[in-house]
């Protein structure tokens, strides 16, 4: 009697136990059609139900399971590590050019999958220790978005210098645009040339990150290089000093009170024509559309930042990367890769993909076939990529801490804290320092 | 000679301990050993680590921003242990005396509680930068705003808090001795400093307790009011372990031991600090 009230108490316990931690666990569904499985986790937060749909019509094609999962951009390295770290880890994985060089442990070699044999051009695939490790298959473009409706009062107006965008092809031209506006922001009612250059978090890695890409673009130019250098020269630090004044100094808000000036507050400020240009680039588009600037009223400049030859640049553009897991069964990169081919080749798929997510891919089969996204300030890219300019393309930085000790180290100059020396450390000193230790 | 109900306790409570048990030892128990085992590894995820030795805390040691966060986070709980109990208790007394509206001020004292740090963090932020914009500055201007920000902010929330615990001490004093003071002719500040302060110890040792360990783990309303900004100057301990966990690559063992290192700070001074507030205790 004894003894069985104990066991029973135990099986209780175990079952009450187990009730309460098995919200902890959420197992994915076997491979049950022996066909290997896929484990995808995205970046793109906001598109899980839209990858969902996408991997239903795989399944229902091909027999082939998907699960997907995601997290938001703040929290996807975190929620990374925690998913490699499961036994049944994600067999496909989202990466971005900063946090590339955190999982080299995990990637497999991609050379022979068939969306790295499809680039439109090899070099935008990220290589490490010899191998190709993550393959582009978002492709991003930004610049400085401006409002063309407000760009043509300028042109048109008696005090303007410039009377034509295609006069805007280099630095000076634009800091000849910029300053004029700024001087007669009352004639074109608007409150600066470029909305606040926020600092907060939200808003500071476009400037720390996205604009520090330009100089960067052209040392790894220099270098005639595509993976990183332990070193950079810092030849381009007085055209990063002139664009980011620029930045300072045309702008909506005082440089002071940058520190709390969010994403959002230069949103507004583009939004509600305040502001004629704004530095961001094509995922801003869900923000910026219908909220007061028409589709046809955003145009797009390259970030001249004053490098000779400029007049040739183009937008920059940035990727999001596939990466397989190299400790995924062979079964399941099997599978994985029959998902990419999918996402590649089927005409469903691409269909999808462009038109109802809003991706533009760096493939050729796309591109051949002709999808392609209306995300306006995608399309803006056309006319630089017929005329034959160049991508800049973002090549990878040392490591996130770079990007915020510069961010900070900029934060300080621009409310005049501290001066633009400390910049250049954060910048040249703070590459090759950053490059040792995470190398 | 026990009751039934003690019976059944003495003979079943492990089996109605078992599932916070388990919890606790899923939850706390396995996470700390890991921790201290990974500290000692080069590791990106947890799963997968080599050992390196004391590598970690050498490098921890020599991070001068470690040093910067742990003199930063000191000064902090220095500074919002003395602010937080005794305005806590100043207002305890005050609302045990007999006032109009006492019960409403206790509990609007205590309503900051209810929000949670991160919240707390923004809407302090926006205060803060609103009033700071008249002289063209924000929060985030120099390490020194963020420094005061936070004791503004932390004040806020954790006097109500102290506030009722000070409280609960205050009315469980035993009217005796108050009574007998004011027979022999005591005033106001000698029953003040003489009589309630000393039987107050033991509320005032839990209130010490909580607001020195609170004030050094802090991180929720530091990451939300100014993320270490400029620079990591107003960057506190568990902030700084955090971000070097994830900002670089390769750094997450150095995070680790940085996380032990803290452990056995804050567990020294809770000690030292629990022993020195439980010998002034006296009873009645």
């Amino acid at each position: 009697m004894k003894k069985s009230t104990t066991i029973l108490a135990l099986v209780m316990a175990l079952a009450l136990s187990g009730g309460t931690l098995s919200a902890c666990g959420n197992e994915s569904k076997a491979d049950a059609s022996g066909k290997g499985h896929v484990y995808y986790h995205s970046m793109k937060v906001e598109q899980v139900g839209q990858y969902k749909q996408l991997a239903k019509r795989f399944t229902k094609k091909t027999g082939i399971t998907v699960d997907i999962t995601s997290a938001s951009s703040d929290q996807y390295e975190q929620s990374l590590k925690g998913e490699l770290a499961k036994s049944k880890a994600p067999t496909l994985f989202d990466v971005d050019n900063n946090n590339f060089p955190n999982w080299s442990s995990y990637y497999d070699d991609m050379s022979d999958t068939n969306p790295y044999k499809d680039l439109t051009k090899k070099e935008f695939a990220l290589k490490s220790e010899g191998k190709v490790s993550a393959v582009p298959f978002i492709m991003e473009r930004y610049g400085l978005i401006y409002n063309k409706a407000l760009l043509k009062k300028y042109f048109d107006s008696s005090w303007s210098t410039i009377k034509s965008v295609d006069k805007i092809n280099n630095f000076k031209a634009l800091k000849t645009v910029a300053d004029e506006i700024q001087e007669h922001k009352n004639d074109l009612g608007v409150s600066g040339a470029f909305t606040s250059a926020g600092f907060d978090p939200s808003s500071m890695h476009r400037f720390s990150d996205q604009t520090a890409h330009i100089p960067v673009y052209y040392e790894y130019k220099d270098q005639k290089t595509d993976t990183i250098p332990a070193k950079i020269s810092g030849k381009y630090m007085p055209n990063f000093k002139n664009i980011f004044d620029l930045y300072l100094k045309d702008a909506t808000v005082a440089p002071t009170q940058l520190a709390g000036a969010t994403m959002e507050d230069a949103y507004s400020d583009f939004n509600l024509k305040k502001a004629v240009f704004i530095q961001t680039g094509t995922w801003a588009y869900k923000q910026l559309r219908g909220q007061g600037v028409a589709d046809e009223d955003m145009g797009v400049l390259p970030i001249y930042i004053g490098t000779k030859g400029e007049e040739k640049e183009g937008l920059t553009v940035s990727f999001e990367y596939w990466a397989m897991n190299k400790n995924a069964s062979d079964k399941d990169k099997k599978a994985t890769k029959e998902w990419m081919d999918y996402i590649l080749n089927d005409n469903d798929a691409r269909k999808y993909t462009s038109e109802e997510m809003g991706f533009e891919t760096p493939f050729k089969s796309y591109a051949k076939a002709g999808f392609k996204t209306a995300n306006p300030i995608h399309r803006a890219n056309d006319a630089y990529a017929k005329a034959g300019n160049y991508d800049v393309v973002i090549y990878p930085l040392p490591s996130q801490q770079w990007v915020s000790t510069l961010g900070n180290a900029m934060l300080e100059y621009a409310q005049g804290t501290k001066d633009w020396g400390n910049v250049k450390t954060a910048f040249v000193d703070g590459w090759s320092s950053e490059y040792k230790i995470t190398h | 000679m026990l009751s039934m109900a003690g019976k059944s306790v003495r003979k079943w409570w492990a089996l109605f301990a078992l599932p916070t048990f388990a919890a606790f030892v899923i939850g706390f128990l396995v996470p700390f050993v890991m921790s201290i085992i990974l500290s000692f590894c080069h590791f990106a995820t947890v799963t997968d680590a080599k050992f390196i030795g004391i590598h970690n805390y050498a490098a921890a040691l020599r991070d001068p921003e470690f040093w910067h966060a742990l003199a930063f986070t000191v000064a902090f709980t220095v500074v919002t242990t003395l602010i937080i109990n005794i305005l806590g208790f100043a207002v305890a007394y005050l609302l045990t005396t007999n006032i109009r509206g006492a019960n409403i001020f206790r509990s609007v004292f205590f309503m900051p509680n209810l929000i949670g740090g991160i919240i707390l963090g923004y809407i302090w932020m926006l205060l803060l930068n609103g009033i700071l914009a008249h002289w063209g500055r924000s929060i985030t201007y120099s390490g020194v705003y963020g420094f005061w920000g936070l004791v503004i902010l932390y004040c806020w929330q954790q006097i109500g808090y102290m506030m009722i615990i000070y409280i609960s001490g205050l009315q469980s004093l035993p009217g005796d001795v108050i009574e007998a003071a004011q027979v022999d002719g005591a005033n106001g500040r000698q029953t003040l400093f003489h009589i309630t302060i000393p039987l107050m110890m033991p509320s005032i040792t839990v209130c010490t307790f909580l607001t020195v360990t609170n004030g050094f783990k802090l991180f929720d309303q530091n990451l939300a009011l100014t993320n270490g900004a400029p620079s990591n100057s107003s960057e506190m301990l568990a902030l700084n372990i955090y971000r070097t966990f994830y900002g670089r690559p390769g750094f997450e063992g150095v995070g680790q031991a940085k996380a032990v290192i803290f452990f056995v700070i804050v567990a020294a001074i809770a000690i030292i600090q629990n022993r020195l507030t439980t010998s002034k205790e006296v009873t009645a």
